[in-house]
């Protein structure tokens, strides 16, 4: 008589194994035959733009899905070229991405970093993106960086100026062009400070998540620097509406300046509400009180119609610009659209065109090799002048605008107007600078 | 004092929105028994009205300026608005700058027919349906009318200033014996205040010493009663669903200088006017209008440093924590009535 060797224990051991083998998500199991993760093995390859389309910085995302857009046609041979023809590497031609079609997928990030996280792990799984971009609130990019990382994709971040993006969260597949909030800090001070004075004091409402916190910490910082006294830092929901409740302190805190560490629809308001307030019409300590917002977005200017009037802030990149890199985008971007592109626009062109670069450069797809090429690259032509990608912490080092709400705008584009240009010198810092510690990038992940 | 004169006057403007948001909600609740969702969007509506009459007055023709160039290189397009054009470019410029509270006369049939097509054409249907599935369908609506306007308007927020001459804030200071330019207040939130007064007088008016604003109450009260007495009470309800809509409406319109109409604005009033209306008493008026200006006030308050150093976070949450010390004391809220969403 035969005993069968089939156990309970067996069965339900043999059937665990085998469950979660099927349930690996694909992601996992389809590395097997592929060098690295969502290998392009046809005709062409796929890019993921991961955009919030409603939400918050909803604007925003729409403009960096249309200069996505164009710059897909651009490395297929469609349309001006727009910087390919003055961006120092030449190694792109037109011709699509090592004999490859470019293609691409979007997503909408809802300008949430969970939903972000999620339409980011779709294109992975799904659509089989070969890197993603986009992206406008540093919690969405910090959130789908992580992912890439994990994953094994290139993520070629868009709007994110949060410290921590190439800090405390930088990874070695993410990668930024975008400025960030210590540069902000450095190069709008000396502006303030020469309009403004050293004796001032300073009231801070900050938006409350990773951006304003580290935006708050280097304006202060930089403005302490120069003699300015910080009388108070407030933390406001994101979202909050009516900032009226947070902005009847600072009419009897002393204060002389007010710093708005808000971004999008929430500085629209804050900015609206505080001139509603007639703070701008004050005078505190014998001097105007003043206003300053730190970043500025084209779109935000426009939300807030007259009352950016005379207020300074700062900025990645302008379509009023001179270069040929920027004369070549707004041409290209201006010519499809009907209007100039923002900066948010810009970053996430040039991204494509950095990572379509460094991808024929290395004459490969696999994320370790694009990253190796991006290592340390120099180029110009890209519309901020000279810039680095550094290789310690996958920062863009480049000029940083100094921008102010434009007294006599001529049009309804040109309501910002460049003030100075800071030189990247001025905004370079150590890798270890105490703002940005407590990250390592780690080695890089191919997801094979 | 002066701190606490600033907080009580913030808390009444924000108040005011909540109690007009909160006033309509209960006005369909009471009369339908409908928990519409969509309330919020019918004042994010409202708002957008003030910017489509802004964007009607300044629609302008195009001429061409040679002497000046666009972003791209090309002779410059000046515009100028048909209004300034035809009326002179003073009394145009008035009619431009008067837009918002100009809209207030657009808002009014706007509304009513926007509540009177949503009551027939989608609301009507489940009346007999259980709460969930109108909180379900409205909800759905609300999205839907949002990302109507999205596609006209984009998810920008607009500037809706309001007219030059409420610009400015007044300086309460010396009305209390305080010293100058302590406790100064926008001329604009003051009108939003008493307009707000004057709409929630007119409702109440309009319900107290109308025939039809008694009929209408009957029926809040005993719907099948004046059913039997041959009045059609649903017709009245239905233009009470009008006139709740055109409550949100107005004060959405003149919400618009305070916070710039954006698509998303009816879903940040909409939890916080459910909670309004919870609070007041479901099916209570004065619950509604109490509760609004009670919540608001509370809500200025947690904002002042001095309580967030004490409570870190308190802003975010009071107007829940209130809620629920209500709630556990006073289960039917402020003025709730007995009967009401009991089973």
């Amino acid at each position: 008589m035969s005993r069968s060797n089939f156990t309970r224990r067996g069965l339900l051991k043999t059937g665990a194994v085998a469950g979660t083998t099927f349930a690996l998500p694909t992601i996992f199991t389809s590395r097997a035959a592929n060098a690295f993760t969502n290998e392009p093995t046809g005709s062409s390859v796929t890019f993921g733009f991961n955009v919030p389309q409603t939400g918050a910085y909803a604007e925003e995302g729409m403009d960096e899905l249309r200069a996505q857009q164009l710059a897909v046609e651009h490395l297929n041979g469609i349309g001006d070229g727009g910087m390919l023809s003055t961006f120092s590497s030449k190694v792109l031609t037109g011709a699509g991405l090592l004999g490859k079609e470019v293609k691409f997928v979007s997503g909408d990030t809802q300008t949430k970093a969970d939903i972000a996280r999620g339409t980011a792990q779709s294109m992975i799984q799904k659509d089989g993106v070969i890197m993603i971009t986009g992206g406008s609130s540093s919690a969405e990019a910090i959130a789908v960086q992580g992912l890439c990382q994990e994953a094994g994709v290139i993520f070629m971040a868009g709007l994110t100026h949060s410290n921590d993006t190439t800090g405390k969260d930088r990874k070695a597949n993410g990668f930024r062009h975008f400025f960030n909030a210590y540069m902000s800090g450095v190069a709008l001070t000396p502006v303030l400070q020469k309009v403004y004075g050293s004796d001032r004091r300073a009231y801070h409402l900050t938006a409350d998540y990773t951006w304003g916190w580290t935006q708050e910490a280097s304006i202060a910082a930089s403005t302490e620097a120069i003699g300015w006294q910080t009388v108070q830092k407030v933390m406001t929901p994101v979202g909050a509406g009516d900032f009226s409740s947070y902005l009847a302190p600072v009419l009897n805190s002393g204060a002389d300046v007010l710093i708005l560490n808000h971004y999008g629809a929430d500085m629209v308001n804050s900015l609206t509400q505080a001139v509603q307030f007639g703070l701008r019409d004050k005078q505190v300590n014998g001097k105007n009180f003043e206003i300053v917002v730190p970043l500025y977005s084209e779109l935000m200017a426009a939300g807030a119609g007259e009352n950016i009037k005379g207020v300074y802030g700062s900025m990645n990149w302008n379509w009023q610009l001179q270069d040929a890199g920027t004369k070549a985008f707004v041409k290209s971007f201006g010519e499809k659209y009907g209007f100039p592109p923002s900066n948010a626009a810009q970053t996430c062109y040039a991204q494509i065109m950095l990572y379509a670069d460094a991808v024929t450069r290395a004459n490969s797809f696999n994320p370790c090799a694009v990253a190796e090429a991006l290592e340390g690259f120099e180029f110009d032509g890209l519309g901020n002048g000279p810039t680095l990608y550094r290789k310690d912490d996958h920062q863009c080092f480049k000029d940083v605008l100094v921008m102010k709400g434009a007294e006599a705008p001529t049009s309804q584009y040109d309501n910002l107007e460049i003030v100075e240009i800071t030189p990247v010198a001025q905004v370079t810092y150590a890798p270890d600078h105490p703002m940005f510690a407590g990250g390592a990038l780690g080695d890089c992940n191919p997801g094979a | 004092m002066d701190a606490i004169l600033l907080q009580i006057l913030n808390g009444l403007d924000k108040g005011s929105a909540y109690a007009l948001i909160a006033l309509g909600l209960t006005l369909i609740f009471g009369t339908l028994g409908v928990v519409n969702f969509a309330h919020g969007a019918l004042f994010m509506i409202g708002s957008f009205c003030s910017v489509t009459l802004s964007k009607l007055f300044s629609l302008s023709f195009e001429t061409v300026d040679p002497t000046k160039l666009d972003f791209l290189g090309n002779p410059s397009k000046v515009t100028t608005p048909y209004v300034q054009a035809w009326f002179g470019p003073e009394l145009g410029a008035a009619i431009i700058d008067w837009s918002v509270p100009l809209a207030i006369l657009l808002a009014i049939p706007v509304m009513l027919i926007v509540g009177y097509v949503m009551e027939r054409g989608l609301i009507k249907h489940f009346y007999k349906r259980a709460h969930a599935d109108q909180i379900l369908v409205t909800f759905g609506l609300a999205i839907v009318l949002q990302e109507i306007v999205k596609y006209f308007f984009g998810a920008n927020p607009i500037s809706a200033p309001a007219p030059e001459v409420f610009r400015g804030s007044l300086d309460f200071g010396p009305f209390f014996g305080l010293e100058a330019n302590k406790v100064i207040y926008p001329y604009w939130r003051l009108v939003y205040f008493f307009f707000s007064a004057g709409i929630i007088a007119a409702v109440f008016a309009f319900l107290r010493f109308t025939t039809f604003g008694m009929v209408v109450r009957a029926g809040m009260a005993d719907r099948e009663t004046v059913g039997l007495l041959g009045i059609d009470i649903d017709k009245r309800f239905t233009v009470m669903f009008g006139i709740a809509a055109a409550v949100a409406g107005l004060a959405g319109v003149m919400y618009a200088p305070i916070l710039s109409p954006n698509y998303q604005m009816g879903m940040d009033f909409l939890v916080l006017s459910f909670v309004v209306v919870v609070v007041g008493g479901m099916g209570s008026l004065p619950g509604a209008v109490l509760a609004g200006f009670l919540l608001g006030i509370l809500q200025s308050f947690a904002s002042m440093n001095e309580v967030k150093s004490v409570i870190p976070g308190i802003d975010q949450i009071i107007i829940y924590l209130v809620a629920i010390i209500i709630l556990l004391t006073r289960p039917r809220g402020l003025m709730g009535r007995k009967g009401v969403m009991e089973e």
